[in-house]
């Protein structure tokens, strides 16, 4: 049988991969580029500018205060979720798992408007916090709230499948060796299962410092107090500040582009460990 | 010693384990065999303390150690698939039992380092030190597990298919190496095969074991010339099952006295191939007609056509082929050297 | 959740410590930050009254905008179906330079803050950005239009599709192919009767997977939108729209029936899938 039977003439091939190429280019390059060369569009001393300002600052102090709360609270869910849903067996566990993924398929400003429900002055709990001189909504801890929301299944999801491939025999030698329940997980679980984990955490952590939808309506855009990275851009373009809007995005973009070199990395080195998540 | 008084074990409505009793003496390496699904993995979880058992009472070294867990059973434990840790080097795998020791308790750094050198000595694996699991044979893997278990010097061994997981070869040698190990250390230990040979040839002694029960236990010869039920007599080495009737204490096949039976009915007849004697036509014999011959290397097996159309096989050495000039057609007389006849309908 | 609090001592034994705490952390955690206020979303709903619900429902500008988010949505996955097959076959089948460059910028669109993508999508597609101004002429407008919310769409969901399909390609027989081919299939012929059976139930996983997430979808498409109450207005917008009009329960309402048809639809597709293996057999 000739090679050809199961393969495309070459203009076919070359065909549809500049096609594919081509459709890329305008979806994913395209808009990486425009948002670089906007920022530079007045220069680098304007984009140095733009940078500097007070708002700015405290952007970026707000938006690493709550990726550094929330991911670490995500992370000990996961490694708790993945423990008791690998290692065990119980009745409800593909329920359970569906839950954890549901944060996926709720709309980010639904998100942020359970939240609102729920602690907002007309929500559920409003009238206590109110008395009780606690503000949640409009305020830093309903951002932290909205943001480990969303990502709430990142971590498990990466956990729960690669425990399970890894099996319990490892922790069953190590208690027969006289080990006990923490130091088996804390010396042959978590190392078996630390790319996956850096893994989770980094598109954890992409999107705690990345979400707009939900924190967007928790935060009330107070400048300098309730803004994060993504909702200051969002002002400053509104404000017609396109250079200061494309340029704290482009610290968003450098962000989401070493994110995705890290991955890659993960995924290319330690192709084997990722595979049970599907990677 | 070992003792396991009535245990049972139940997986929903599975009965992994129904009343099973059993002793072993301090010193002996015993095989627990039987197909998948017999328990006899279970009982061996038991006895690790990573099952529990829904009813009866384990012993170890005449201490009750059924409530016990794992960590404080002391056992060594090798697991079918090794369960290395795959992120530990192979001596920090054998030195993890002394490693997580607690106080007084966990030798001196200078002391597991130490140890974990003679281990690998005594595992033949020297050079093997710095290498992690995946860089390792099999047979490899084995041995770690092997020094592993041991470096927290259990009082019992027990191993769980210990040679299942490689190739012919390797499983022969490493078969032979296990017994003289067993033999210098004189730990007792338990291993479970569903390997006969394996099974015959490393241990001391071999418990059957069928659908959760114990069939039978005895040395190996015992278990091979003398097996107590029909199941025994299936799972162990190759056997012609002749449907009989036992009438007056004899059992007839078409009319061909084959043995004896204890009750009156129907029975079926147990003969090795190798009780089958294959012999010159001689009138005072039974005969039978040659259907088939294949040579396997050093033995000759015969499918032979007893009066009545009972086919049995027989097993005999080339010469006595060459000699009785044996091929398909021929006819000849069978004596049968030993048969052992159940009554009752299907066993 | 009393689904799971009563399943909770129905487990089989095992040595390995630490399934209480575990599961009891999951559960309070699960329960606190999704559970809970989900909760509290069906509490307020179950609280409108009909006549909220009909006045709301009925309003041309909700209509308007529930209509533009689902049917963007579902513009925006076909055409994600159609062109994430491509790509994902491409990057499968055809080795070319820098295939594994592109292969990890597939996932952008996971990374990058959709605000980001947002601000970046509306100026290379207004009238006067790069790409604006070469359709401009052609009479073809993107940015404040309905098309622009599409394309934000498209954007949004290329990687469900394409990393959903991926893998399945991959494993695809190549013996399959030949058999076909040996029984004197051409090539298309082998593409649409073999090939694209087997990868169908992953396309349509990552269709409606790219399809929830581009009808909640928010910050990419509000910038490129123009939110013109009643064209380019889409649902997630207007429930911020009245929520800032401190109107809860027409928030509320909208999005109760956005989760609504979002899980019917997810389910649906769920069920179809299984519908499809068991008509398999495996």
């Amino acid at each position: 049988m000739s090679a050809s039977s199961t393969r495309e003439t070459p203009p076919v091939r070359w065909g549809l991969t500049l096609l594919a190429l081509a459709f890329l280019a305008l979806f994913l390059v395209a808009p990486l580029v425009a948002v670089l060369a906007e920022a530079f569009a007045k220069g680098w001393d304007a984009y140095v500018r733009a940078l500097s300002g007070d708002d700015t600052w405290s952007s970026i102090r707000l938006t690493l205060i709550v990726a550094a709360i929330s991911v670490p609270l995500n992370v000990a869910f996961g490694l708790a979720a993945s423990w008791a849903v690998a290692k065990f067996d119980f009745s409800g566990k593909s329920l359970l798992v569906s839950l954890i993924e549901l944060p996926f398929s709720v709309s980010p400003v639904i998100s942020g408007l359970i939240y609102v429900l729920l602690f907002g002055l007309q929500g559920l709990l409003g009238p206590w916090l109110a008395e009780n001189d606690l503000k949640v909504i409009f305020a830093v801890p309903g951002i932290v709230l909205a943001t480990v929301f969303v990502t709430f299944p990142f971590v498990a999801r990466e956990l729960i499948p690669l425990m399970e491939e890894q099996g319990r025999e490892e922790e069953e030698a190590a208690l027969t060796l006289g080990a006990s329940g923490l130091a088996a997980f804390w010396l042959v679980t978590l190392p078996n299962v630390r790319w996956g984990l850096l893994y989770g955490v980094l598109l954890c952590n992409a999107r705690a410092m990345g979400e707009f939808g939900a924190v967007s309506v928790v935060s009330g855009h107070i400048r300098g107090l309730t803004n994060t990275m993504p909702l200051h851009v969002e002002i400053l373009y509104n404000e017609y500040d396109f250079v200061g809007a494309f340029a704290v995005a482009s610290l968003l973009a450098v962000l989401a582009l070493v994110t995705l070199a890290v991955k890659s990395a993960l995924e290319w080195w330690h192709r084997d460990e990722l595979a049970a998540a599907g990677h | 010693m070992i003792e396991v008084e009535n245990v049972s074990k139940r997986f929903g409505n599975f009965a992994a384990l129904d009343q099973v009793s059993l002793r072993v003496a301090q010193g002996k390496l015993v095989a627990l065999l039987g197909p998948s699904g017999s328990g006899k993995t279970t009982l061996l979880r038991i006895l690790a303390g990573l099952e529990q058992p829904d009813d009866g009472r384990i012993r170890l070294g005449g201490i009750d150690a059924t409530g016990l867990g794992t960590r404080d059973r002391k056992v060594g434990f090798v697991f079918q698939h090794y369960a290395l840790f795959r992120h530990m080097t192979v001596a920090e795998n054998i030195a993890f039992g002394l490693k997580v020791r607690k106080g007084a308790n966990r030798p001196s750094k200078a002391a597991i380092t130490e140890k974990v050198h003679t281990l690998l000595e005594l595992v033949q694996l020297e050079g093997l030190a710095g290498r992690y699991p995946s860089q390792l044979s099999g047979g490899q893997r084995q041995r770690v597990a092997l020094a592993r278990a041991l470096a927290v010097e259990p009082r019992l061994l027990l191993l769980d298919e210990p040679f299942g997981a490689l190739d012919a070869q390797v499983r022969k040698d490493l078969r032979r190496w296990l017994r003289h190990l067993h033999d210098e250390m004189g730990l007792t230990g338990v291993f479970v095969t569903h390997d006969q040979e394996e099974a015959l040839e490393v241990a001391d002694e071999v418990v059957v074991m069928n659908k959760g029960r114990i069939e039978q236990i005895g040395t190996p010869a015992e278990i091979y010339d003398s097996p107590a039920t029909p199941f025994v007599y299936r799972f162990l080495g190759n056997v012609n099952a002749v449907a009989c009737r036992v009438a007056g204490g004899q059992a007839q096949v078409g009319g061909l006295h084959i043995g004896e039976g204890r009750a009156d009915g129907p029975g079926t007849a147990f003969i090795r191939p190798h009780d089958v004697e294959v012999l010159e036509l001689s009138p005072d014999l039974p005969q039978a007609r040659v259907r088939q011959v294949v040579v396997l290397g050093p033995v000759v097996r015969a499918e032979l056509e007893l009066a009545g159309g009972v086919t049995v096989e027989a097993e005999l050495s080339r010469d006595i082929k060459d000699k009785l000039g044996l091929r398909r057609g021929l006819e000849v007389s069978v004596f049968l050297r030993k048969a052992r006849v159940f009554v009752g309908e299907n066993v | 959740m009393a689904v799971l609090a009563l399943s909770l001592p129905r487990r089989a034994p095992s040595v390995i410590p630490g399934f209480g705490p575990t599961l009891g952390f999951t559960l309070a955690y699960l329960s606190l930050i999704v559970l809970l206020p989900l909760a509290a979303l069906v509490i307020k709903a179950a609280g409108t009254t009909l006549e909220q619900w009909t006045a709301i429902l009925s309003d041309p500008r909700v209509l308007s905008a529930l209509g533009l988010s689902f049917g963007g949505a579902l513009a925006a996955a076909l055409i994600n179906a159609v062109f994430g097959l491509l790509v994902a076959w491409v990057l499968v089948r055809y080795p070319f330079p820098g295939r594994r460059l592109v292969d990890a910028a597939i996932d952008l669109p996971f990374a990058l803050p959709t605000a980001v993508a947002g601000i970046a999508l509306t100026a290379l597609y207004a009238p006067n950005g790069w790409l604006g101004r070469l359709l401009e002429p052609l009479g073809v407008k993107v940015a404040f239009t309905p098309l622009g919310v599409v394309v934000a769409m498209v954007f949004i969901g290329l990687p469900f599709v394409v990393r959903t399909v991926e893998p399945v390609l991959h494993d695809v027989d190549l013996e399959l192919e030949e058999a076909a081919a040996s029984l004197g299939a051409d090539r298309l012929q082998t593409f649409l009767r073999v090939i694209l059976p087997a990868v169908l139930p992953s396309l349509l996983t990552g269709f409606s997977l790219a399809l929830a997430r581009a009808v909640g979808e928010y910050g990419s498409v509000i910038f490129i939108a123009g939110n013109l109450p009643g064209v380019s207005e889409i649902a997630p917008l207007l429930i911020v729209t009245k929520l800032e009009q401190y109107d809860y329960v027409g928030a509320t309402a909208i999005a109760t029936v956005m989760l609504a048809i979002s899980f019917t639809l997810l389910l649906a597709v769920n069920l179809l899938q299984k519908w499809r293996r068991a008509q398999m057999g495996g």
